[in-house]
């Protein structure tokens, strides 16, 4: 039985058990505390669960060495400062941010604790202290975009979408690009939702794109809810988001773009560990193994299926980039010329869609 | 643009679901508020009932033992809330904000070995004639059990409060509990049970999402649904007909945002993103200027914790 004492008992062994560990710890084998804050919880089935993916494999490859904590449903905002700053005091040596809207609260922090490192993902601001790191998820686009626009059978693809930014603008630029290429009378209808996850809102979206005809559906948002409405209507395809979502296989869910974050998070703590950590800004793709596309289904034709099997090889190899010109901007200026291949500089500040989508994007 | 993608029909189906969680919590904090306690813990009853249902569902194969596992949720979190607040007397403030961050890591944890199951169906009823009428067959008679559950609880609210004399009774001592408590009436067994309804009702909402609208279980899953109930309440100056109004039009507007998204209508997003707020908080205003009605119509005793000895 556990009584009062016998806690307190406990609680005093593992004081001295502390005690004793520290002498070990001025040998400098003290674990590194490694601190992950998510926007949305694990149990996302999306964008936060493959972040924790790769928490659980830093713990794995580097045993004893590290300790890992993580908050999650961390609100992007003036709290975000605070939840970070509180992983600092915990005594957190190294930490990743893993949403867009993270980027100023880990900045401040970033700068009143010059000696703890930071990793902030899909931001554009670093410093010494301060990393970021983001995956090429338009090149995933690019091979759902082909698959989407050779099964589409009204010409109508749906894409929700979360925030107006860079990375999200990529994602529907790339994908229509590329369905466009494969089906010149695709269409593309946006509805941008606000959100990360909010299940029944992106439900509803795909609810009222269904209902206005769209039968295939992409989405930039975290949860699994649109494959949901799409397996109850049938005859809707759909993509995984993020993780595989394979409950959804092999319809509605006829592929997926996984974010594998693995390696990346495992590199970056080996090299804290070694000392050789510096702030830089990666970003990863297909080629790096970061992004990766799910199980194309059989609901998917086979010769579909080797077109986009070849272009993920292709993309793979760097012979293709799926921003390659001629590419226009929607109001038919000239974007890239023939030939011309995008740079990061212009991927990064992407804020305009290309030529053939309707729509604006919200400002 | 192309408006004709829309159909009203199709919209106003849509409305009648999206508004159905959102009805069912908001109509149990009506009942609670009417009996004079302010539950601000809608959220957490709600995921917990969300939860709860879907574990019920999913061990059982049926909706409908889903749905009562969800009420049963909802009420037990609301027991809990309801010894603090009744027979403690804390703060019900603060007690409700407690139940909010309680009920939604509580259904965390509960649900973590649910994510990413299937949720069994829940029964349609074919109408046969009715749901072939055009226009009002989708609106109207092509709905899942709960829709229909849903409004017919809405009339039964009304027909308790105004009509019978457990409602009057209710009333009173939601109105001035002092007075209540002199005539003889059980002050505390009578919130007790207006909580519990309200518990259960914030559960069957909840379930709604996790069995119906999304279906499935993930966190996070009410996504601040129980804050919008709360906020139809007042809306609704604590009347149920009007409940039923306001619902229909956050529901109405955030289908019908959405919907003219897909249809491309040039608008600029933000201003459709923000309309069912806006136009919510703008309905306030209109009720509450003027005669000042909304002010009156809150029950006298809301919020104020209730000895007998006084």
């Amino acid at each position: 039985m556990l009584t009062r004492r016998r806690l307190l008992a406990t609680g005093a062994t593992t004081a001295t058990l502390a005690a004793a560990g520290l002498p070990v710890r001025a040998q400098g084998t003290e674990p590194l505390t490694v601190g992950f804050i998510y926007v949305g919880p694990i149990g996302d089935g999306g964008w936060t669960y493959q972040h924790d993916q790769g928490r659980l494999a830093v713990e794995e490859h580097f045993g004893d060495r590290v300790r890992t904590v993580y908050q999650e449903s961390v609100p992007e905002g003036a709290d975000a400062e605070r939840a970070i700053t509180q992983m600092v005091l915990g005594g957190a040596g190294l930490i990743f941010t893993t949403s867009f809207g993270f980027m100023d609260a880990t900045v401040n922090v970033a700068q009143q604790f010059p000696d703890v490192k930071f990793e902030h993902a899909t931001g554009y601001k670093r410093l010494d202290n301060l990393a970021t790191y983001d995956a090429r998820f338009y090149e995933g686009r690019a091979v759902i975009g082909t698959i989407a626009g050779r099964m589409t059978r009204s010409n109508k693809i749906g894409y929700i979408a979360s925030y107006p930014i860079p990375e999200v603008i990529q994602g529907i630029n790339s994908a229509f690009l590329h369905a466009r290429k494969v089906n010149p009378d695709v269409e593309m209808v946006v509805i941008w939702v606000y959100t990360w996850f909010d299940p029944a809102k992106e439900a509803d979206a795909a609810q009222a794109m269904i209902e206005q005809g769209v039968d295939v559906i992409m989405q930039h948002t975290d949860s699994t809810a649109p494959q949901a409405a799409a397996q109850a209507a049938g005859n809707v395809f759909t993509f995984g988001q993020a993780s595989d979502m394979a409950a959804f296989k092999p319809v509605p869910r006829i592929a997926s773009i996984i974010d594998n974050w693995a390696p990346y998070y495992i590199e970056r703590v080996g090299a804290v560990l070694d000392g050789t950590w510096e702030s830089h800004a990666h970003w990863g793709g297909i080629p790096e193994g970061e992004v990766e596309i799910g199980e194309i289904t059989e609901a998917v034709p086979d010769e579909v299926r080797a077109e986009a099997e070849a272009m993920i090889e292709a993309i793979r190899n760097r012979e293709y980039h799926p921003f390659t010109g001629p590419i226009n901007k929607q109001d038919g200026t000239p974007w890239l010329a023939e030939g011309e291949v995008a740079t990061d500089e212009q991927l990064i500040s992407m804020n305009f869609y290309v030529e053939g989508m309707t729509g604006q994007i919200p400002s | 643009m192309d408006l004709s993608a829309i159909s009203p029909a199709l919209l106003f189906a849509s409305l009648m679901v999206a508004s159905t969680p959102i009805l069912l919590a908001a109509l149990g904090e009506l009942v609670a508020e009417r009996a004079g306690v302010l539950n601000l813990g809608v959220e957490g009853m709600m995921i917990t009932g969300a939860v709860a249902g879907f574990a019920a569902a999913h061990a059982s194969g049926s909706a409908a033992l889903g749905f009562l596992g969800a009420a049963a949720g909802g009420a037990a979190l609301s027991a809990l809330f309801a010894v603090l607040v009744l027979w403690l007397r804390a703060n019900q403030v603060a007690t409700g904000l407690a139940l909010t961050l309680f009920g939604l890591g509580f259904a965390a944890l509960v649900g973590q070995g649910y994510v990413g199951l299937r949720a069994p169906p829940v029964p349609r009823p074919e109408i046969p004639l009715l749901r072939d009428i055009p226009v009002l067959g989708p609106v109207l008679f092509r709905h899942d059990l709960v829709v229909y559950l849903a409004l017919g609880l809405v009339a039964g609210v009304w027909w308790f409060l105004h009509r019978t004399g457990a409602g009057l009774r209710l009333r009173a001592v939601g109105e001035n509990h002092d007075a209540a408590h002199a005539l003889g009436h059980d002050v505390r067994r009578i919130r007790l049970l207006a909580v519990l309804f309200g518990g259960a009702c914030a559960g069957l909402g909840g379930a709604y999402l996790s069995l119906v609208r999304v279906p499935q279980w993930t966190e996070g899953l009410t996504a601040g649904a129980g804050w919008i109930a709360l906020a139809i309440v007042v809306f609704a100056s604590w009347r149920p007909w009007r409940l039923l109004l306001g619902a229909w039009l956050f529901g109405g507007l955030t289908v019908l945002q959405l919907n003219l998204q897909a249809a491309r209508v040039p608008v600029p997003v933000e201003l459709l993103s923000t309309a069912p707020y806006l136009v919510t908080i703008l309905v306030l205003v209109v009720i509450s200027s003027g005669r000042g009605r909304a002010a009156l119509a809150a029950p006298g005793s809301l919020g104020q914790p209730f000895h007998a000895s006084r």
